[in-house]
């Protein structure tokens, strides 16, 4: 094992490095240094002369890909390119362009991403679950097809819907929570209770969906028909025996997210005010800070290669005949 | 099997101290606040204005801070000499932390003084002394924590010594010290400090004496001493910023720039002590996010002592503030709209303002409505909830906000949105009689009356010129009127109608819409920013401006970036774009249509790329000029230039509309001033009542959830139960 976890993290280099290219490339596509300059030093009374010093102090004077000026390796590192990438692999995210310090900046921000991000996960895959399970066990019952249209409804409504309603009914109209704000340590409940109880409710309709389909197709092996023969109560056969066979499935989708679910959701956390790293993203964007796109879109894939990692570690958990070698 | 009993008591308790504790969580969420309260129960009833921000600013120095999402932070901490008068209009300087308003005085190339009245062009240099008020200290910070040996605690750090800081609050003393004079030069040095890219450099070097040769050698200083060392500024003298005595200091200006007055009204020149760079610059300060754009120093009635932009920023009273008073005087009807109140009341009258992220607008305007925001802007998503507009025009809130004591400000601001046409463009720009006539047809065209209506809710005013009412210079009513866009009729302006502007074109060559030397159709393009599907009305309106010409209107979207790079090129032919003033004077306005600031050629402001030997010499005459019957004159053969030449059609000036709950007070709009925070009053016993009667909690809609879930389940539990029979039945037979 210790031999396939050595050669997934050498494939994984290749990856973040073909990630990293790809969105140095975009971004540059769409904002040249210059851009970047202005966008920071304010779009009132900036001269060529402070856009240039800007762009000299953060290293963006230099060509992006190829320096011809220079000679031997130095073509290929004296590069915006190179300049900006090398640091990320030692997780040295460096100074966002406005001067912050990026990796000060996560730490901070990401508590109230995971403050959002693990309840709605971990209560979502609760109710999804047994939501699925509900189905599975009237399968073909009007109580079936009344979860399955009820599923597609939910899933037919935007996410952006569920939000709005959620903070006109709850915050607006009853006044039982706030309307959007956040608050550190437990006193945050009052303000996730919400984004959290939306974040599971938009996501029944897919999830518990996808899960059904799984559990019917274990629900009609031999194993159950003989358990249930045997005379084994319904649930036990369903959340004993089903739901064991199920998990290689279940955790293909579940475990590749964990390691995300710091990085936060960008809608939610913007609508409800929540201090977490998806608006941090989403800032980042809008700002042009290239430092920090890198730095996001680089935490982001070396967090889904882990995630795939560990799916695979987890199957070996779930089902004992898969060896990882 | 048996659970051994000890493990059974560690288990009971284990679980109660669980159930205390999520008890203890909720307690401290559950008070007699109202349920919906976006704020700690220890701030009610306390003197606290709640306000909102939308983006982070992105610099807190006064060396850089610019946007109106920083100076209304740094306009509260930082005290510039000059500020405006609270309440008089048009806007007046008053000294703030001067003693008296500077007087500028001339002197030649040899120095010697001038008369006053002496003409601008002979004028070498203006001085401007300046006298500030002795007994002013700064708010409490650690940069001035001095040991009882008189030593600075905390300018020799060490990274053990910052073992454990991650704020500025982590710093256990802090100290403070009397302004000084030197502090103001220190901070005009700053300007031309080569790390910190103030946004007005380059027009200040261009005016006071050395700056510009002050930043290159500050740039070989810094090159030498690496990255973020300190630099100690008044080891290199600059001729243009000069400390007379403790209380006085001196600045240079080449020529005659009477608008400079203005800029002494901004944080650019607000003072920042030599020790807040020291402190700031030591190893390890800017890795934690400790800098002086984060957490500012200054001596005005606030103190930043929250900075999290990611979440709140808090402003709270400066126990070290200067003291001053509420004004008593003001403009007509001020006494009468309650304005004067609190005449002479010292000055903040509110303890602390607490700033709150919201990106939103839904969620920023529900809390408005809920009493936890006091004031709000309206958007448009939300116009028709807090304003009705009458068949004659006139505007009042809706009964809805009228029943919960809202009250509504409109002020015009000194902004305007227009539409240029790049003078550079074959067929639009030029001096030629054939594209005046097309600028001046399209300019009728363009009715922006609709576009206020449909775009804007009609918040805004239909623009005769380029400068904003309020604005010495700026006319009203027929005599204000643009004679080539409009009529004086029964009730005011008058649109000339599409048939003249038909004319116009007719006369410039395009009948009905086509080149009468080619036959071809006339194709204009419009280049602007966005294009997305939000955007498409406001396009589709334009194209139909335009077909009433018979002009064909190509719109060529892009992004910003991109389109400022054409304007950079010059390589738009018609595009839309505003100004907001820096300061109440005309020149703010007109230099955008001076020559020698065009765009392409200089990389200026003036993104017409307008040149008019006439009006640019004029420009440099009215600029020099103080507010007089001749300067009036000289501005309004300026406005008839631009309207006869018509390089803009002159859009309309934004009308800014303010809500405002009845517990806030003093709440005139001050479109100029930035520090205005401190003449404001809130009522917080008022708000609680309000905050209390207005977000009484709904609880029937939890127990129709509960009773929603119990009828989903009672039939699921009854199915579950049956199947379970008939399967046990079926396995035993």
């Amino acid at each position: 094992m210790f031999a396939y976890l050595i050669r997934r993290t050498l494939y994984a280099l290749p990856i973040l490095i073909g990630v990293n290219l790809i969105t140095f490339t975009l971004f540059f596509v769409v904002n040249t240094p210059d851009d970047m300059a202005r966008m920071h030093l304010g779009s009132k009374r900036v001269t060529e002369d402070a856009i240039d010093k800007w762009k000299a102090e953060r290293g963006y004077d230099r060509p992006l890909l190829y320096n011809q000026a220079e000679s031997g390796a130095g073509q290929l590192t004296e590069t915006i390119f190179y300049d900006k990438s090398v640091r990320l692999f030692a997780f040295d995210f460096g100074s966002s362009d406005s001067g912050r310090d990026i990796g000060a900046d996560i730490r901070q921000r990401m508590w109230p991403s995971l403050a959002i991000a693990l309840p709605t996960f971990f209560i979502g895959l609760l109710v999804y679950v047994s939501f699925a399970m509900l189905m599975a066990f009237f399968r073909g019952s009007y109580l079936d097809v009344s979860g399955v249209v009820l599923c597609v409804m939910l899933m037919s409504i935007s996410g952006l819907f569920y939000i709005i309603a959620g903070q006109y009914l709850f915050s607006k109209l009853f006044h039982l929570v706030p309307v959007s704000g956040y608050e550190p340590g437990l006193l945050a409940w009052r303000f996730v209770v919400l984004p959290v109880a939306i974040g599971v409710f938009a996501g029944i309709g897919s999830s518990s969906r996808w899960y059904r389909t799984i559990f019917l197709e274990e629900i009609n092996r031999d194993y159950v028909r003989t358990a249930r023969a045997k005379g084994l109560p319904e649930l036990t056969l369903l959340f004993r025996h089903v739901l064991k066979n199920a998990m290689v499935p279940i955790l293909t989708g579940v475990v590749v997210v964990l390691p995300t679910l710091f990085m936060g959701n960008l809608i939610l956390e913007s609508f409800f005010g929540i201090p977490g790293l998806g608006s941090y993203t989403i800032e980042a964007i809008q700002n042009q800070d290239f430092a920090i796109v890198r730095a996001m879109v680089f935490l982001g894939s070396v967090l889904y290669i882990l995630g795939l990692l560990l799916t695979d570690l987890s199957y070996t958990l779930v089902d004992p005949r898969i060896r990882l070698s | 099997m048996r659970v051994p009993n000890s493990l059974s008591q560690f288990g009971k308790s284990a679980f109660i101290r669980v159930l205390l504790s999520v008890a203890v969580v909720f307690a401290g969420g559950c008070n007699d606040q109202p349920w919906n309260s976006p704020y700690p129960p220890q701030q009610a009833g306390q003197e606290i204005l709640y306000a909102s921000f939308g983006e982070r600013p992105n610099h807190l120095d006064p060396a850089q801070s610019y946007s109106s999402n920083e100076v209304v932070f740094t306009g509260q901490i930082y005290e510039p000499p000059l500020q405006y008068h609270f309440l008089k209009r048009p806007y007046e300087l008053e000294p703030l932390t001067a003693t008296r308003m500077p007087e500028p005085y001339f002197v030649d190339e040899a120095g010697q003084r001038l008369p006053d009245d002496t003409a601008p062009d002979d004028v070498a240099y203006s001085i401007y002394e300046i006298e500030i008020m002795p007994g002013i200290r700064y708010q409490p910070h650690p940069a001035l924590a001095k040991s009882a040996e008189g030593d600075y605690v905390y300018h020799h750090l060490t990274e053990t010594g910052l073992e454990g800081i991650s704020t500025l609050g982590d710093f256990s003393e802090t100290g403070s010290r009397e302004l000084v004079a030197a502090d103001y030069v220190y901070q005009v040095k700053r300007l031309a400090h080569p790390h910190l890219h103030s946004p007005i450099f380059g027009l200040m070097s261009d005016y006071i004496v050395g700056l510009k040769d002050y930043s290159k050698t500050l740039e070989e200083e810094a090159g030498k001493a690496g990255a973020n060392a300190y630099i100690n500024l008044h080891d290199y003298p600059l001729e243009g910023a000069e400390v007379i005595d403790r209380y006085r200091y001196r600045i240079k200006l080449r020529g005659v720039y009477p608008q400079f007055r203005y800029w002494l009204a901004m944080p650019f020149f607000a003072p920042v002590p030599w020790e807040a760079d020291v402190f700031y610059s030591q190893p390890g300060m800017k890795d934690r996010n400790i800098t002086l754009d984060w957490y500012p120093l200054g001596t005005g009635p606030y103190m930043l002592t929250i900075n999290n932009p990611n979440r709140q920023m808090v402003l709270e009273r400066n126990p070290n503030f200067h003291g001053e008073t509420y004004p008593t005087q003001g403009e007509e009807g001020d006494a009468e709209a309650g304005y004067l109140k609190d005449a002479g009341a010292p000055l903040p009258l509110i303890d602390k303002v607490v700033y709150s992220l919201e990106k939103e607008a839904i969620p920023y305007w529900n809390k408005f409505l809920q009493g936890y925001y006091d004031s709000s802007g309206i958007s448009s998503d939300s116009f028709d909830q807090a304003v009705q507009i009458g068949s004659a025009g006139d505007i009042s809130l809706t009964p809805a906000l009228k029943e919960k004591g809202v009250k509504l400000n409109t002020a015009v601001s000194a902004s305007i949105f227009y539409m240029g046409f790049n003078m550079l463009d074959p067929v639009v720009g030029g001096d030629s009689e054939r594209a005046r006539l097309l600028r001046q047809a399209i300019s009728i065209a363009m009715d922006y009356e609709e576009f206020i209506s449909i775009f804007s809710n009609g918040r805004g005013l239909p623009a005769q010129g380029p400068l904003a009412p309020g604005i010495f210079g700026h006319l009203e009513g027929e005599e204000g009127m643009n004679p080539y866009v409009y009529d004086w009729g029964p009730y005011g302006l008058q649109r000339k109608s599409i048939e003249h502007a038909r004319k116009l074109l007719a006369e410039a060559g395009y009948p009905d819409g086509r080149d009468v030397e080619t036959g071809k159709p006339l194709v204009l393009y419009l280049d602007t920013p966005g294009g997305g599907p939000d955007d498409s009305a406001r396009m589709n309106w334009l194209r139909k401006q335009f077909e009433k010409l018979s002009i064909q209107l190509q719109i060529r979207a892009t992004d910003y970036n991109r389109f400022q790079d054409k304007m950079r090129k010059g390589t738009a032919q018609i595009f839309q774009w505003g100004w907001n003033a820096d300061y109440p004077d005309p020149e703010n306005f007109l230099f955008l249509l001076y020559g020698k600031n065009s765009k392409v050629e200089h990389n200026g402001e003036n993104a017409a790329n307008y040149v008019s030997e006439e009006f640019d010499q004029l420009f440099e005459r009215m600029s020099n000029m103080p507010n007089s019957p001749e300067r009036q004159e000289v501005i309004n053969r300026m406005v008839e230039i631009l309207r006869y030449d018509a390089p803009w059609v002159f859009g309309f000036y934004p009308k800014q509309f303010v809500l405002y709950h009845d517990w806030y007070s003093n709440a005139k709009p001050n479109l100029m001033a930035n520090n205005t925070l401190k003449y404001r009053r809130v009522s917080p016993d008022m708000r609680e009542l309000k905050r209390h009667a207005w977000n009484q909690p709904v609880l029937w809609p939890l127990g129709m959830l509960v009773l929603v879930l119990i009828v989903a389940i009672v039939p699921a539990a009854i199915a579950y139960r049956r199947h379970e029979a008939r399967n046990l039945s079926t396995v035993k037979h």
